[in-house]
């Protein structure tokens, strides 16, 4: 079986050779993604403040370039698997800003009518196999589509987003290392923002780049990505999943980014030294894109609408949500099986 | 009818389905060039080739994982987990992500698929390889579970758990692997979640599953030639869906019921039964519900020790007859 894990070279051009200009419209709505997924993200926290969405959430405030700029990259019937730090990536397929507020908020109108919740969004219309709360446990998952795209021969890819801490985790290595025999059409991204949770990735791994510094071990070339620069983690994006749709078997790339805030509502992230945050946020991805288009001569006027047109979008989803009802109590009781019911006796 | 074993049985019931549905795949450690630690899937890669009998590394969370994910994406897998003691190892796949995606996405997937093991003890394999985990998948609302205890069940049960939409935990007992039985010929399917009365009478009523099905019949043959009490055995087949209207119909009617359990003793599904049986028919009951179950240890690997603590035959007799007060309903007139 060796011989189907052969070690295959870094894509080519590699990311960092100067790359040809993105066209406008791409351009566009990278940006336009990325300050959805600001705003969005942005209003959940406010709605968190008011008490009108209950339970945990993981915010992704300074995450935004990777899950716009893969979910710009992907088809529509590609699939996109994440954790339960997966606002971004649920809305970057295109799944609605109702649908993601109102399941924060536990309303009729969520995307999944208030049975999942912030952890677990999932819309099977656009892609969105799901949002996993047990780290790790969506990789093998994501394979497992990977196989069936294969079987199927469609030519669909699957991509698994997780973070730093999956890493270490031992479903990260039995998927990978599968993927990997069977050649399968899957993109793994690490989304490395320094921090297991609560503690510094680099004090509990033994490598520096936790997912790069692992790819080796599974016949696959190292890819380091900047993951606050969108067109950057877009054209990486591209090339694998261009790989996986050709038959070249998966890929691990690592996305270095930084979370705004901390793992979750709880944690307010005091244990990340100021100067080191601070770098950080003047490297945040969504006025660092601004400032590129604007440099690269993109009008100002045209970034505004942009952004007023997402403001006006997130407004009335809020509005939306806020009017939804609440779900059906009968709902708790459906859906356990195929037959919608819940019915385990005779 | 053809004469097949238990394990035969396996691969017939697997053959017939990937025969009549190219959306069946199956996957696991050893099963294809192998075939299977127990040879149990002998056959099947020569027959439907790598790409649909596929060989995986020793990665219970990939094959589980695996399997759910072609689930979610239209194909309708067989993972197989070695021994169901290394369920243990993948149980978030099972607890937490199998069981729950339907509800927990309001609906948005459905989860065909099937995850075949090889449970309980006989072989002396320890504490570690011997264990009867049917109670731990039953305990988890979103999966049914499985046990069938002849080579007939074992195809017509797994070909009704391939077609179910539904996620299905089926565990075949490794004891009875060589056990035969005839098995009807052509396409055989079952349904999931009927209890199978193998024997009516009008004493007590029996209720046994898998491996402790023969040897509840066993028991029967001597409690009714030898002490004229005369038996009803149930042999339970699924777990979940449960068949409680079979089993409420015979205790009903014959006022007493033991459970024969190869599980340990706490939270068995004989305490579910117990629990039925007397929120449901307590005042047609004749005696106390009794429960005949592994002790409460982890399983010895000793030949001797293994016996000793399994339900025997001797043991279920024994346990009958010492029941409280009992007098058969055949001769106190009841």
């Amino acid at each position: 079986m060796s011989s189907a894990v052969n070690r295959r070279p870094a894509p080519s051009p590699a990311p960092s050779d100067a790359p040809e200009a993105l066209a406008p419209e791409t351009q566009r709505a990278l940006y336009r993604l990325l300050v959805e997924l600001r705003y969005t993200e942005k209003r959940a926290y406010d709605l968190f403040l008011q008490n009108l969405i209950k339970g945990t959430s993981h915010l992704a405030l300074g995450q935004e370039a990777v899950a716009a700029g893969f979910g710009h990259a992907m088809q529509k019937d590609d699939y996109t698997f994440c954790t339960y730090r997966g606002h971004d990536h649920t809305l970057a397929r295109g799944a609605s800003i109702t649908g993601v507020l109102g399941e924060l908020m536990g309303r009729q109108c969520g995307l999944l009518a208030g049975k999942g919740g912030s952890m677990h969004l999932t819309s099977v219309e656009h892609g969105v196999m799901g949002s996993y709360a047990i780290v790790g446990a969506h990789i093998p998952i994501a394979i497992g589509a990977a196989w069936s795209a294969q079987y199927r021969g469609t030519r669909q890819a699957a991509v698994a987003f997780f973070g730093d801490g999956t890493t270490n985790i031992g479903a990260f290595h039995e998927a990978i290392n599968m993927a990997a025999v069977w050649k399968l059409p899957a993109v793994f991204v690490c989304e490395n923002n320094l921090y297991m949770e609560y503690t510094p990735i680099r004090s509990v791994t033994a490598v520096d780049h936790p997912a790069a510094d692992r790819a080796a071990s599974y016949g696959l070339p190292s890819i380091i990505v900047d993951g606050n620069d969108v067109e950057a983690v877009y054209r990486v994006a591209r090339q694998a999943l261009a790989l996986a749709r050709d038959g070249g078997g998966p890929s691990l790339i690592e996305c270095k980014t930084y979370r705004h805030s901390g793992h979750s509502r709880a944690d307010p992230a005091k244990y990340r030294p100021p100067e080191e945050v601070q770098a950080w946020m003047e490297r945040d991805p969504v006025p660092a894109y601004r400032r590129q288009l604007l440099a690269a001569g993109m009008a100002e006027s045209v970034l505004a609408e942009i952004e007023r047109v997402a403001m006006a979008a997130v407004d009335q989803a809020t509005e939306t949500a806020k009017a939804s009802p609440p779900p059906e109590l009968a709902s708790a009781f459906t859906d356990v099986w195929a037959d919608g019911g819940a019915a385990w006796r005779n | 009818m053809a004469e097949l074993s238990y394990r035969d049985a396996v691969a017939a019931g697997i053959a017939q389905e990937m025969e009549r549905d190219e959306r069946v795949v199956f996957l696991g450690e050893d099963i294809g060039a192998a075939g299977g630690v127990f040879k149990a899937t002998v056959g099947l890669v020569d027959r439907f080739g790598p790409r649909r009998v596929r060989d995986t590394p020793i990665s219970e969370l990939a094959i589980l994982g695996a399997a759910m994910g072609a689930a979610m994406t239209g194909l309708r897998p067989i993972a197989e987990i070695m021994f169901s003691d290394f369920l243990a190892c993948c149980w978030d796949y099972v607890a937490n992500e199998i069981s729950k995606t339907r509800y927990m996405t309001n609906g948005q997937f459905t989860m065909p698929l099937v995850i075949r093991t090889a449970n309980g003890a006989g072989s002396r394999f320890g504490a570690q390889h011997s264990q009867s985990v049917e109670n731990w998948a039953m305990a988890i609302p979103g999966i049914k579970v499985v046990a069938p205890s002849t080579p007939a069940d074992v195809k017509g049960l797994l070909a009704a758990a391939i077609r179910d939409p539904d996620p299905v935990l089926f565990f075949e007992h490794k004891s009875l692997y060589g056990m035969k039985g005839e098995v009807p010929d052509g396409e055989h399917v079952e349904s999931l979640g009927h209890a199978k009365v193998l024997r009516r009478g009008d004493d007590i009523t029996i209720v046994a599953l898998a491996a402790m099905v023969p040897r509840a019949l066993q028991a029967a043959e001597i409690l009714a030639s030898q002490h004229r009490i005369s038996a009803t055995v149930i042999d339970l087949r699924c777990l979940v869906p449960l068949d409680t209207q079979t089993i409420l119909a015979e205790v009903i009617r014959t006022g007493r019921l033991f459970t024969v359990e190869e599980n340990p003793r706490l939270c068995g599904w004989g305490a579910e039964i117990s629990s039925i049986v007397t929120e449901e028919c307590f005042y047609d009951l004749d005696q106390p519900v009794v429960r005949i179950t592994t002790p409460h240890i982890p399983l010895p690997a000793a030949d001797a020790l293994e016996d000793a603590v399994i339900p025997s035959v001797g043991r279920i007799v024994q346990e009958v007859l010492r029941a409280a007060d009992f007098r058969p309903r055949s001769a106190n007139g009841l």
